[in-house]
């Protein structure tokens, strides 16, 4: 038997609210779900993690400093320790307020740039890449919900279509795959 | 879902669907320019020309072009520096501090004002980086290795500092713009028919497709950003300020200045989102989305942030007469009743009076009144940094190096020259690019519609 991909359309995310804990409760898995906005409160029902991105985040940052710390210590303090005003140049230590903006300023610059990257490729987003959405009116006012039955073993594909029907559908599109 | 309280006032007015509000913001793109726009940005592009051709000048002929002297060595170039910077602290601001705060508000301008802290840092940059002479060495400001020995910038150095904040906050603020254009992007590119059209916000809109997974991404990572953005801004402005309070001349010696000049530039930021919205609200046909309310929180932070420049000023003003340095006493005395006097009291009248009449509930909800008294601002907020620079620097120690500033051709044409190519840029922006933040603003249309609030009240 081949394999069904329903590409279940809602007009409001109220109704696709209900409809994906009404298809949840009854053991059918939500592959995933296209909207034009974030729908709050989703994630949980149909079994999506949190992200990690803000740990992440925080890892790159931690980089960052770390790094302005020893440049810093190599530029002003081992390699070329300058005499500035009769400022301190023998220790690292004795200096570092100095060198506290442009440590803060490269932990921010790592801690978002890393993050802000490892967003695009974990997305999959890059400039030229092509759009998976399966309707052009899930960016503008439609919510659709992807359910597949290689994942709903335990229903044949009409009694699949026949819960589904039970929900406030839109629009219904099978396909095969 | 979330409630909003009824009696706060709606942020969305109208009956609006969600496909209104993409026919709203996108129809724009893809009809035909017009006239005015066609206009205005033709009269933008040749100002934004002519201050090219300066810039070209100065390089050519070199720094002494501008009117600096030997005692006034820093004028109208970092004050159009400090002026533009400060510009650039609204977008931020609003995207950032406003989000962490919840400020549903924000989304209606929060992306027109990032696109003009955008702007508005690139213009900020030209004239330090011109500054510099012969620009094209200006990477020598980077720790990178070289055949010059062990030679490194310095990193005492608050104007090295400033490097770093500068290109920091630039491309922290373009990241934090693009990643919300990307799926408004995508809302266009699912739109257009004409397939050039199709494959230009295609390729913008870096393939997003709206997946769950991808929106919750999407908001931690706005969520993080905001939150790193947020000491960011104020970072930025204070190592700004920190070019002159670690020097040692009168006037620029002051303990006062990071929090005076942040305050100063959110000041000023919000007076340049007003004006530019104003306009860009009437003739874009954004009255449902941008309506007085959203005008008069505006004006609420520019009273807020006016204020406490004013007392920045009375501040700066008392402590040079009770530090009992005479140096520092006299600084101020010939700030106010010196040669440049006039420029002084330009200030106090622009910054510190003007807002003061939003006290007046009439007035901070007139739009009219608003764009005049937003332009008022902004010109109070360019003579402060010219006071700041010029006045505590043309009088040196010695009456033998006392001096006055004049500006040149030059000064004058780079200045004019920058707004040119800030317009430019900026309705380039309001042509091609999602305007308001579309998709972010459905998630808000059923709490503060104004349909939607009218229907809750009946339950």
């Amino acid at each position: 038997m081949a394999n069904k991909v329903f590409h279940v359309m809602y007009d409001d995310d109220q109704k696709l609210m209900t409809a994906a804990q009404a298809l949840v409760s009854k053991g059918i898995r939500v592959k995933d779900v296209f909207s034009p906005f974030p729908v709050h409160g989703l994630d949980p029902v149909i079994g999506v993690k949190r992200t990690r991105l803000a740990i992440a985040s925080f890892m790159y940052a931690t980089t960052g400093t770390l790094l302005a710390i020893i440049g810093t210590w190599y530029f002003m303090i081992h390699d070329w320790p300058m005499n500035i005003g009769g400022k301190p140049s023998f220790s690292w230590v004795e200096n570092a307020p100095a060198f506290v903006p442009v440590i803060f300023e490269f932990s921010v610059f790592c801690g978002a740039h890393g993050m802000v990257i490892t967003y695009l490729l974990r997305n999959g987003l890059l400039p030229g890449m092509p759009a998976s959405n399966p309707d052009p009116r899930t960016t503008d006012d439609k919510f659709v919900m992807e359910i597949v039955t290689d994942q709903n073993s335990s229903m044949s594909a009409s009694e699949l279509e026949a819960l589904i029907k039970t929900t406030e559908v839109y629009e219904l599109s099978i396909k095969e795959y | 879902m979330q409630k909003e309280a009824s009696i706060r006032q709606p942020l969305i007015l109208g009956h609006k669907t969600y496909h209104d509000i993409t026919n709203d913001i996108v129809s724009p793109i893809e009809g035909a320019a017009p006239r005015q726009w066609k206009i205005a940005i033709t009269i933008a592009a040749i100002i934004a020309l002519y201050g090219v051709g300066c810039i070209a000048y100065l390089v050519g002929t070199g720094i002494g072009a501008w009117g600096l002297n030997k005692t006034v060595g820093w004028a109208w170039d970092i004050t159009n520096f400090v002026w533009w910077v400060g510009i650039g602290h609204a977008g931020t601001l609003i995207s950032a501090v406003l989000l962490l705060f919840r400020q549903r508000w924000r989304m209606a301008i929060n992306r027109s004002a990032e696109a003009m802290t955008i702007f508005a840092v690139m213009m900020a940059a030209v004239f330090p980086v011109f500054h510099m002479g012969r620009v094209w060495m200006a990477y020598w400001t980077l720790p990178l290795p070289n055949q010059f020995g062990s030679l490194w910038p310095n990193f005492n150095s608050a104007l090295m500092w400033d490097v770093f904040a500068i290109s920091t906050y630039f491309s922290v603020s373009l990241v934090f713009w693009y990643i919300g254009l990307i799926p408004d992007f995508a809302t266009i590119r699912d739109r257009m028919v004409k397939p050039g059209m199709k494959k230009f916000y295609s390729i913008l809109s870096f393939g997003w497709s709206g997946r769950a997974k991808n929106w919750t991404r999407f908001e931690e990572v706005s969520l993080v950003l905001a939150g790193i953005a947020t000491p960011l801004v104020f970072s930025v402005h204070s190592i700004v300020s920190m070019d002159f309070a670690t020097s040692v001349v009168p006037g620029w010696h002051t303990t006062i200045f990071p929090p005076y000049f942040v305050s100063g530039a959110i000041f000023s930021g919000f007076a340049m989102v007003l004006t530019l919205l104003l306009i860009m609200r009437k003739t874009m046909k954004l009255e449902a989305y941008i309506h007085v309310k959203h005008v008069e929180y505006m004006n609420i932070v520019i009273i807020v942030t006016g204020s406490i420049v004013g007392v920045a000023y009375l501040t700066e003003l008392f402590i040079s007469w009770y530090s009992g340095v005479e140096y520092e006493a006299y600084a101020f005395i010939n700030r106010f009743s010196g040669p440049y006097s006039w420029s002084y009291w330009m200030m106090m009248t622009c910054n510190v009076i003007s807002p003061q009449l939003f006290w007046f509930k009439k007035i901070r909800t007139n739009l009219a009144a608003t764009f005049v008294l937003s332009i008022v601002v902004n010109i109070g907020m360019w003579f402060e940094r010219f006071v700041i620079i010029v006045t505590s620097i043309h009088r040196d120690y010695t009456p033998g190096a006392w001096g006055e500033f004049h500006p040149s051709g030059i000064d004058v044409g780079m200045f004019i020259g920058t707004i040119g190519i800030f317009f430019t840029l900026f309705l380039l922006f309001a042509r091609y690019f999602p305007v308001l933040a579309l998709n972010e603003l459905k998630t808000i249309l059923k709490m503060s519609g104004e349909s939607y609030k009218k229907e809750a009240e009946k339950h």
